[in-house]
């Protein structure tokens, strides 16, 4: 009765003055009131529908690794081309999502990679993960990735356990092995005339699973092992290991572990004038091992999966983009691997979309898909078939392929 | 063994002793006078090294002779390990002097985290090992199987003159009657007119820049420190100072010595040499168990 006496009176409003009461001014004000609110909320709906119809939807998808402490180095390098191929990505009219970069800092312990794996699995948002270049802390994380059905890509860390010590279909890795790595580094090393070995390796699962395949490898091979030492990679004073190892005179120091424990020792071979030849894994072939090491790197050999960065298939246009962005550190050994998996499952979800569940279905489908490392083709176990290993030696503070460099020439010696 | 081994194990194991025995003097001294434990002391051993390197690159810039570097870098890092210690013991540690000895146990264990934190977030790139610069003479002679190298003699001396300044430091001059008098006896100290705090101060600036010391020599010597670097040294220097017999210098020197010739024993005894500590540290146990007061404690009143 007063609603239909107040819309009259709005109606005869601006045709003559009628007076009202203060209740029905009232409710006169609250219809005014309503129909604006409407109007605002109409406004609102539509271009909330026209700004979501022109934002794709934002994908994420994680990245871990060091990215402080010792082998924060290839950390950083790894983050930077993951991050690199996400932003290519993003620049692409055809790219049908957004993608979103979430960088977590394992520090190259198993402890804190745990931490942060279940961080990124718990996370619904995020969608596959490029982890890991210690293999020490991708064995400890496989089984979150597993729980969670968090697919990832393994962008650096060697151990083979990682995707053949376990059935678990989320596990993937685009970077080789160590078995191939050191058949190969056995094999050469015998070429070159070595025949005795004191093997250092810390205890990590990293080093120890390097001495276990250099072990096996020089067992058919005519080479011995004179002493073997286990570490603590966090150990700093190793003269009682090498005074040990001078007494038994091998010709060549071979090193399972990773960088800064590799300045350590190298740099204290030469505090008790020992001069063997020091024979690394892929773990030291960094810029951090040159600059710790200095001088006394001269003649360092190390050995690696797949082939420098700029004879890889996209190298130079890896190398090219990777300068343009202006990054602050270097992409080190393993950032076009990094940047390959992350290229690769953004592939997956432009394919299938933001599932981890189909991701993880056509990741295990992956046959020959092309990428700047070569062609990727995963076993039943997620790793890729690559088996092209790289020889490396230091030649005036540089890492140097062996077939270019002065030492295969024969205008310097190693020994 | 060969003779030249044997004398390198020897070299090895006395710079790291003499490193050990450093530490451990300093544990000593703050536990001869205020009967406290300084936790912390590990990671102002880490804070001297890396001010050590933080002067050396700015004198880098002004292309500072060698020996002037090493010279400032030695004398401006103990100096202020020296004044951090004091300042510590004046607004930490005496504050805290009729608390419970946990309390103070305690806030210079926080206290050695903040350092160490703060060195890792706010030292450029300070997470990650850094270089220090080899600026000892790395001639080396050549005798059989031993090599000896100058910087290890250097190192060597350099402890030792250190051990043997602050000994008599402590025995010669009026300020080490009046830290003696203190260890011994608070109360009659002052009654006998001596400045009890003055002298407290002086034994905390005394062995945080035995520490500061410390943390250099592992720095020319190793030439990499890292911000954690303290954490196990301050563990090791603690153990000596505790198996020698706290409160006594004599003790803690021998304690040094006693964990650098362990672990050097358990490197060449296992075929993992990363037991080494493990059997260091078992060794210390059990001498803990057979002597609770330590090898050279001084059963007299009488400490430091």
């Amino acid at each position: 009765m007063v609603v239909t006496r107040a819309a009259g009176a709005a109606f005869f409003m601006s045709v003559k003055i009628i007076e009202l009461t203060n209740f029905e001014k009232r409710i006169l004000l609250m219809l005014n009131t309503l129909k604006l609110l409407k109007v605002f909320i109409f406004l609102i709906c539509c271009a909330c529908l026209v700004s979501c119809s022109e934002q794709p939807e934002t994908i994420k998808i994680t990245f871990i690794g060091p990215l402080t402490g010792g082998v924060s180095a290839g950390g950083l390098g790894g983050r930077n081309s993951a991050d690199l191929a996400v932003s290519l990505r993003n620049q692409s009219p055809e790219t049908k999502y957004k993608y979103e970069l979430v960088p977590l800092d394992d520090e190259c312990k198993p402890n804190i990679g745990v931490q942060v794996a279940t961080k990124a699995a718990a996370d619904k948002n995020i969608v596959a993960g490029v982890t890991h270049y210690c293999s020490a802390v991708a064995m400890g994380t496989v089984d979150v990735y597993h729980k969670f059905g968090l697919p990832v890509i393994v962008w650096g860390a060697v151990l083979p356990d990682i995707t053949y010590g376990n059935d678990h279909p989320e596990i993937h890795r685009v970077n080789g092995t160590m078995i191939n790595q050191n058949m190969v580094a056995a094999e050469f090393m015998i070429a070159q005339g070595f025949s005795t070995w004191a093997v250092i390796h810390d205890t990590t699962d990293y080093g120890k699973g390097h001495f276990k395949y250099f072990e096996k490898a020089l067992i058919e091979q005519p080479g011995a092992i004179l002493g073997t030492f286990g570490v603590n990679p966090d150990q700093q004073d190793f003269t009682a290991e090498l005074t040990k190892i001078k007494a038994l005179n091998p010709e060549v120091i071979y090193f399972g572990g990773l960088a800064p424990t590799g300045v350590r020792i190298r740099a204290q071979m030469d505090k008790l004038g020992m001069s063997q030849v020091f024979q690394g894994t892929s773990g030291i072939v960094s810029d951090a091992f040159i600059d710790g090491v200095g001088d006394l790197a001269e003649g360092v050999l190390a050995f690696r999966e797949g082939a420098p960065t700029e004879k890889l298939p996209g190298g130079k246009m890896f190398i090219q983009a990777y300068q343009a962005r202006g990054f602050g550190e270097p992409a080190e050994a393993y950032g076009a691997f990094a940047f390959a998996a992350t290229d690769l499952i953004i592939d997956v979800i432009e394919k299938v979309g933001p599932d981890r569940n189909l991701i993880r279905d056509e990741l295990n489908l992956t046959q020959g898909h092309e990428s700047i490392v070569g062609p990727v083709t995963f076993d039943s176990h997620g790793q890729n078939t690559i088996a092209l290993i790289t020889k490396y030696v230091i030649q005036d503070s540089s890492w140097v392929l062996w077939e270019d460099s002065e030492y295969a020439l024969g205008k310097r010696s190693l020994k | 063994m060969d003779l030249g081994f044997f004398a390198q194990y020897l070299i090895n194991g006395l710079v790291q002793g003499i490193t050990y025995a450093l530490v451990a003097v300093g544990f000593t001294l703050f536990f001869g006078v205020l009967d406290v434990i300084k936790f912390s002391h590990g990671d102002v051993l880490m804070l001297g090294a890396f001010t050590a390197l933080a002067l050396f690159l700015g004198l880098d810039r002004l292309s500072t002779p060698t020996w002037l570097s090493l010279t400032i870098m030695l004398c401006l890092g103990t100096l202020t390990m020296a004044l951090l210690g004091a300042l510590l013991c004046k607004f930490l540690v005496l504050p805290l002097k009729e608390s419970p000895p946990l309390n103070t146990l305690l806030i210079t264990l926080m206290f050695g985290s903040v350092i160490r934190e703060s060195v890792r977030l706010f030292f450029p790139n300070g997470s990650n090992p850094k270089p220090f610069p080899a600026l000892l003479p790395e001639t080396s002679i050549n005798w059989g199987n031993l090599n000896l190298r100058l910087d290890s003699v250097i190192l060597i001396f350099t402890g030792a003159l250190a051990i043997v300044l602050t000994h008599l430091f402590i025995q010669k001059t009026r300020m080490g009657l009046a830290i003696r008098a203190v260890a011994q006896d608070e109360e009659t100290a002052r009654l006998m007119g001596i400045n009890f705090t003055k002298t407290v101060l002086m034994t905390f600036a005394l062995g945080s820049g035995l520490a500061a010391l410390s943390g250099i020599s592992t720095g020319l010597y190793y030439q990499e420190i890292n911000f954690s670097m303290g954490l196990m040294l301050g563990v090791i220097g603690f153990s000596a100072a505790v198996v020698g017999g706290l409160g006594s210098i004599y003790g803690a020197i021998v304690g040094g010595l006693l964990f650098a010739f362990l672990q050097t024993l358990g490197a060449i005894w296992f075929s993992v040499p990363a037991y080494k500590d493990v059997f260091a540290f078992t060794v210390i146990i059990m001498l803990m168990a057979w002597r609770p007061t330590g090898l050279l404690a001084d059963r007299s009143a009488e400490r430091v």
